[in-house]
C-alpha cells in the first residue's frame, strides 16, 4: 500500500486539533482505535480522513468507548505497531483503567488529551481535571500551551515513547477550546523531515513476531508486582527526562524551535512567578512583561513535562525567587492544588525563603484574564514586601459569590 | 493588536469566516489568533467569535477583549445579544440587516452614536450561495470598511482557503464577497 505526500505552507492556521491530527498523518501511525468525544474529536476525525484520503497508511478502529478505544490501542501496540488516539474528560475518565493496563504492560502509546472539565455538573470546556486525574498513572504527560506546540509534542511523544529505552506511553496534553480550537499560525515540518525525526517504528517483544512468542498482560502477586511496578517507576524517575532532553535537542536542530522541561520566561531576576500549564503561560506572560513596565520583576514558569515532575529543574528554577504562586486549573477537592503541593516538595529542601500560594482558577472554561494576573502579581509583590503571606496559602480566582479562600 | 468579535447563530459561519479571516491575515506575514466560544450549544444558538491581529506572536488567550470591529452576522442578534460589550469609543460595527443604519439606530437605540455599518449579507448569501451563510459576505464588507487589502488580493486568497468547496459554491462566494464589498454602507 502506498500513501500521498501533502504539501505544506511554511506557517499554516490551524488549530491545535487540527495540528496534532497533522502530527499524528506524518508520523504515519499504524493504528488509531478512537471513541470521539468534544473537545477532541477532530484530531481522529482528522486523522480517519487523512487515511480514508489515502495521506496515510493505517487502520481507523471504531470503538464503542474510551475503554475499548485503550485497549485497542493496548492490542495494537503489543501487536507491534505505532499507535496513537486522543480523548478528553469523561472519555479518559472511562479510559482510566486501561491507562494504567498500557503504561504497566511498557507499550509505546500517544494519547492526545484535549484537557476539559470533569463533570458533574456537565460542562465541555477546558480545564485541567482530566489531566489530572490520570497523572500517577505512569503515563509521560507532556504540556503544550499553544497549536504549534501540540504539534511539535507529538512527534516528541513518538520519539520518546517508543524509544527501547523507554517503552512508555506518552500523552500530549492541550487546553480544550483555548488551544484546540483556536487557530494560530503553525510553523510546519516537511513531510519527510517530520517522518525522518519520528523514525520508522522498531517492534520489541512484538507479539507478532511468532518466531518470538512472548506474553504481555501477565499476573504478578506479591512476588514480583513490587519490582515491576518499582522498574517502572524508576525508569520515569532516572531515564524519561534525559530521554526527553535529547529529543528535544534533536528537535530544535531540524526545526530551530527549542523546548525545555520547565520553560522560564523572564526568570533571570524575577522576584516574583506565576507556575502554571497550558494556555494560561502565554496570557501569564504577556502580563509579566506588562509588570516589569511597573517596576514589578515578575517572571513566568510554564511546565512543559507534567510528569515525570521536573522536580529538580523545579527547585532550580525557583531557588532566588522571593514570591511563587502556583495555579491549579482543577479542583483538589479537599487538598491543596497538585502544583501547589509538588513546587511545595521541590523547594523543602533548599536554602530558599520563597512564599508560596496556591490559586484554583478557570474550572469549566472560566476566563482568566490578563486583569485577573494583573491582580495575582500584585498580590505576590505585596507579599514580598510585607515578607510573608498576606493572604491565605489557597485562594480561587474569577469565581463569582463571597471571596473564598483556605489553609 | 487588532481585535474583532462575531456575533453569529451557530451554524451561520462564523467559526470558518474567523479562521478564514486569520489564514488569508496569515500569508502577509502578519501573526493571527481565530477562536470562538459556543460550548456544546446546537445550530442556530447565539454564539461568538473572535479574530486578533499583530505584528508580533499573540500570547494573550483571555476571552474578555475590547474589540476594534464587532460583526453581527444575524439580524436578530442586535435585539438579543450584547453586540456592544465592552466596545470603546472607536469600535466600528458591521450589522447585517435589510434595515438602513437610521432604521436600526430607531429599532435599537444603543447603536446611538458608534461607528456604524450595515449590509444585508443574509440576502446576499440567499441570492448569490443559495444558503443564508453570511460569513464570507461579511469579509468582504469588513475588506471595504477596514481598507485591509485590495479585494482582489482577498478573493484569490479566500479561494485558497476554500479550496475543498465544489468550484460552483467557490465562485458564489467569490460574488457574495464582491456584492457585500460593493453593497455595505
Amino acid at each position: 500500500m502506498a500513501f500521498d505526500k501533502m504539501e505544506l505552507r511554511d506557517i499554516e492556521v490551524w488549530d491545535g486539533n487540527f495540528a496534532a491530527a497533522q502530527a499524528l498523518r506524518q508520523a504515519q501511525v499504524d493504528v488509531v482505535a478512537a471513541y470521539p468525544i468534544t473537545p477532541s474529536t477532530p484530531i481522529v476525525e482528522g486523522y480517519a480522513k487523512f487515511k480514508a484520503d489515502g495521506y496515510v497508511e493505517g487502520e481507523f478502529v471504531m470503538v464503542e468507548s474510551e475503554h475499548a478505544a485503550m485497549s485497542g490501542c493496548i492490542g495494537a501496540a503489543a501487536a507491534g505497531g505505532r499507535v496513537a488516539t486522543a480523548t478528553s474528560s469523561q472519555g479518559l475518565a472511562l479510559m482510566v483503567e486501561t491507562l494504567y493496563q498500557a503504561s504497566g504492560m511498557r507499550l509505546p502509546i500517544v494519547l492526545n488529551i484535549v484537557n476539559r472539565a470533569l463533570a458533574a455538573p456537565l460542562n465541555v470546556n477546558g480545564d485541567h481535571s482530566d489531566m489530572y486525574l490520570c497523572r500517577d498513572s505512569g503515563w509521560i504527560q507532556l504540556n503544550a500551551f499553544n497549536a504549534q506546540e501540540a504539534y511539535d509534542l507529538n512527534f516528541v511523544a513518538f520519539k520518546v515513547s517508543e524509544d527501547h529505552d523507554i517503552r512508555l506511553p506518552a500523552i500530549v496534553n492541550q487546553d480544550g477550546f483555548l488551544t484546540s480550537h483556536t487557530a494560530e499560525g503553525v510553523k510546519t515540518l516537511s513531510d519527510d523531515d517530520a517522518y525522518g525525526f519520528v523514525g520508522d517504528y522498531k517492534p520489541m517483544n512484538d507479539m507478532l513476531d511468532l518466531d518470538h512468542p512472548v506474553t504481555h498482560g501477565v499476573q504478578t502477586e506479591e512476588d514480583w508486582h513490587f519490582e515491576h511496578k518499582a522498574r517502572q517507576h524508576n525508569d520515569l524517575m532516572v531515564k524519561v527526562l534525559p530521554k526527553i532532553e535529547e529529543a528535544f535537542a534533536d528537535f530544535e536542530n531540524l526545526s530551530g524551535r527549542k523546548y525545555n522541561l520547565v520553560e522560564k520566561y523572564d526568570m533571570d531576576d524575577a522576584d516574583v512567578v506565576v507556575v502554571c500549564m497550558g494556555s494560561s503561560v502565554e496570557t501569564a506572560r504577556e502580563v509579566a512583561l506588562e509588570m516589569r513596565e511597573k517596576g514589578i520583576k515578575a517572571g513566568v514558569l510554564g511546565l512543559r513535562v507534567v510528569r515525570p515532575f521536573p522536580f529538580m529543574e523545579i527547585a532550580e528554577a525557583l531557588k532566588d525567587v522571593k514570591a511563587i504562586a502556583a495555579l491549579d486549573r482543577s479542583s483538589p477537592n479537599g487538598a491543596a492544588g497538585m502544583l501547589f503541593n509538588e513546587i511545595a516538595g521541590a523547594l523543602i529542601n533548599i536554602d530558599t525563603k520563597a512564599l508560596l500560594s496556591g490559586y484554583v482558577y478557570g474550572l469549566g472554561g472560566r476566563d482568566l484574564t490578563k486583569a485577573h494576573l494583573t491582580d495575582l502579581f500584585t498580590e505576590l509583590q505585596a507579599n514580598v514586601d510585607a515578607g510573608k503571606l498576606t493572604t491565605k496559602q489557597q485562594q480561587f480566582i474569577g469565581v463569582r459569590g463571597p471571596k473564598l479562600s483556605f489553609l | 493588536m487588532l481585535e474583532i468579535r462575531w456575533h453569529s447563530r451557530a451554524g451561520q459561519g462564523a467559526v470558518t469566516g474567523a479562521k478564514g479571516l486569520a489564514d488569508v491575515v496569515s500569508t502577509t506575514g502578519k501573526e493571527v489568533q481565530a477562536f470562538a466560544f459556543y460550548g456544546s450549544a446546537k445550530r442556530g444558538a447565539a454564539m461568538t467569535a473572535y479574530n486578533r491581529v499583530d505584528d508580533k506572536p499573540i500570547m494573550n488567550h483571555e476571552k474578555f477583549m475590547h474589540p476594534d470591529f464587532v460583526f453581527v452576522i444575524d439580524p436578530a442578534l442586535v435585539y438579543t445579544a450584547d453586540i456592544t460589550a465592552y466596545d470603546k469609543p472607536e469600535t466600528v460595527y458591521i450589522i447585517t440587516t435589510h434595515l438602513s443604519s437610521d432604521e436600526l439606530v430607531a429599532s435599537q437605540p444603543k447603536l446611538e452614536g458608534k461607528k456604524l455599518y450595515t449590509v444585508d449579507c443574509i440576502k446576499i448569501a440567499q441570492e448569490t450561495i443559495g444558503r443564508a451563510i453570511p460569513n464570507t459576505p461579511m469579509l468582504g464588507a469588513f475588506m471595504k470598511i477596514s481598507n485591509m487589502y485590495d479585494i482582489e488580493f482577498f478573493k484569490e486568497n479566500m479561494q485558497r482557503v476554500l479550496g475543498k468547496l465544489p468550484q460552483k459554491i467557490i465562485d458564489a462566494n467569490m460574488q457574495a464577497i464582491q456584492r457585500a464589498y460593493d453593497e455595505v454602507k
